[in-house]
């Protein structure tokens, strides 16, 4: 008895120049945010971007992007409409606004079936926002897509980068590039954890100083491309996301 | 069309054990197709047969129909899956992704959405045979 499913995945991205996983041991930092502005930032410059929200028990980036009444077409599998200029694709076009209350298994298994049968077409980046934590989709993605690279999200809390420096210890040992830390909703001018960032040997990517106007530019993506975020996105984009031709490694050696 | 992008995951899985097993030509491929999932078996062997490749020439493709049972991990009851009790809508959340089914239907002793599929989720390949 075998899973026909995973044969395809590979194929089915085969057409992407570059996957990357927002992510972060936390929830609540802003994973979403940063995903959804820099897949709209990456559009803006000219790229052909996908997003994908994996995170299926609380998806977001619908709300954020304020994408109502879409759905994917049928064609040879499924094919995610466009939304602000993204391939957008998450569960709510088949969950809706309901709860779904996905084990583990169930999680791996939603996964491995939109990864099987999602024609993405030919696209430069493939932003995905991530569930928090280094749980099944971390692990599901490592084992299923292998070339990824993981852009991470924390806040200024200690109790936030405690979980970054396990989900950084995992991805290092099991050799996944990591393009950086970002470090959102800072309300101090403390250096804490950029410190902390450049100690673990990899590349802080910037700061980003808590933003009251984000939560009215929710549903509104010209608004949200103004704010801090929005912003610090843009920068992050051209000094680091875009410049780099080559993907990037792991800087800790192990 | 979605049974397409599943038949071409049955051709690559396939082919891939072919050519482990080291087989010259496959004679019979069996599929088996969990009701959840609602695949339509006349659009799964269109496309199977558009997509097989030169070792596949005579090879008879058997798509066999599996009951889907589910266990309620709250209170332990079993039930088996039926398309009828949906409505169009739901069962096409379904077919696409057969977790959005946790989303949809509950225990039918309980109400809880926290069940497991034991068996008859989606597509699976059961037996490959082939000659050496």
């Amino acid at each position: 008895m075998v899973d026909p499913r995973v044969s395809v995945i590979n194929e089915r991205l085969s057409r992407i120049s570059r996957i990357v996983a927002v992510s972060s041991g936390k929830g609540g930092v802003g994973k979403s945010m940063v995903a959804t502005t820099l897949a709209l930032t990456l559009a803006k410059k000219g790229c052909r971007v996908g997003l994908f929200d994996l995170d299926f028990t609380s998806p977001s980036t619908h709300i954020i992007l304020g994408a109502e009444k879409i759905q994917p077409k049928e064609e040879k599998g499924i094919i995610p409409p466009t939304v602000h200029g993204l391939e957008y694709m998450s569960l709510i076009y088949f969950v809706g606004d309901q709860p779904a209350p996905l084990r583990g298994a169930d999680v791996s298994n939603a996964l491995i079936e939109l990864l099987a049968v999602t024609q993405w077409g030919s696209l430069d980046f493939l932003v995905i926002d991530m569930p928090p934590g280094i749980g099944d989709a971390v692990l599901d993605l490592v084992r299923l897509v292998k070339r990824i690279e993981f852009l991470i999200v924390t806040t200024p809390s200690l109790l936030a980068f405690e979980t970054v420096k396990k989900q950084v210890e995992l991805l290092c040992e099991l050799k996944m590039p990591i393009i950086g830390v970002v470090e959102n909703m800072k309300m101090t001018k403390a250096k804490g954890i950029e410190a902390a960032t450049e100690k673990l040997g990899l590349r802080f990517l910037g700061e980003v100083a808590f933003d009251e106007g984000v939560e009215d530019a929710i549903g509104d993506v010209e608004k949200l491309l103004a704010t801090a975020i929005g912003k610090k996105i843009q920068l992050i984009v051209d000094s680091v996301v875009l410049a780099e031709k080559r993907e990037p490694r792991c800087l800790v050696e192990r | 069309m979605h049974e397409w992008a599943l038949a071409e995951a049955i051709i690559a899985t396939a082919k891939q054990i072919a050519q482990k097993e080291k087989l010259k030509e496959v004679t019979e491929v069996t599929i088996k197709v969990g009701e959840l999932q609602q695949v339509e078996h006349s659009i799964l062997r269109f496309a199977i047969s558009e997509l097989k490749s030169e070792i596949f020439k005579n090879a008879k493709f058997r798509i066999l129909k599996a009951k889907t049972t589910l266990k309620c991990r709250v209170c332990g009851n079993t039930w088996q899956f039926k398309k009828e009790k949906l409505d169009r809508d739901t069962a096409e959340a379904i077919h696409f992704v057969p977790e959005a089914a946790h989303t949809f239907i509950k225990c039918p002793n309980c109400g809880s959405p926290d069940f497991e599929i034991v068996v008859g989720r989606g597509v699976w390949l059961e037996t490959l045979k082939g000659v050496k």
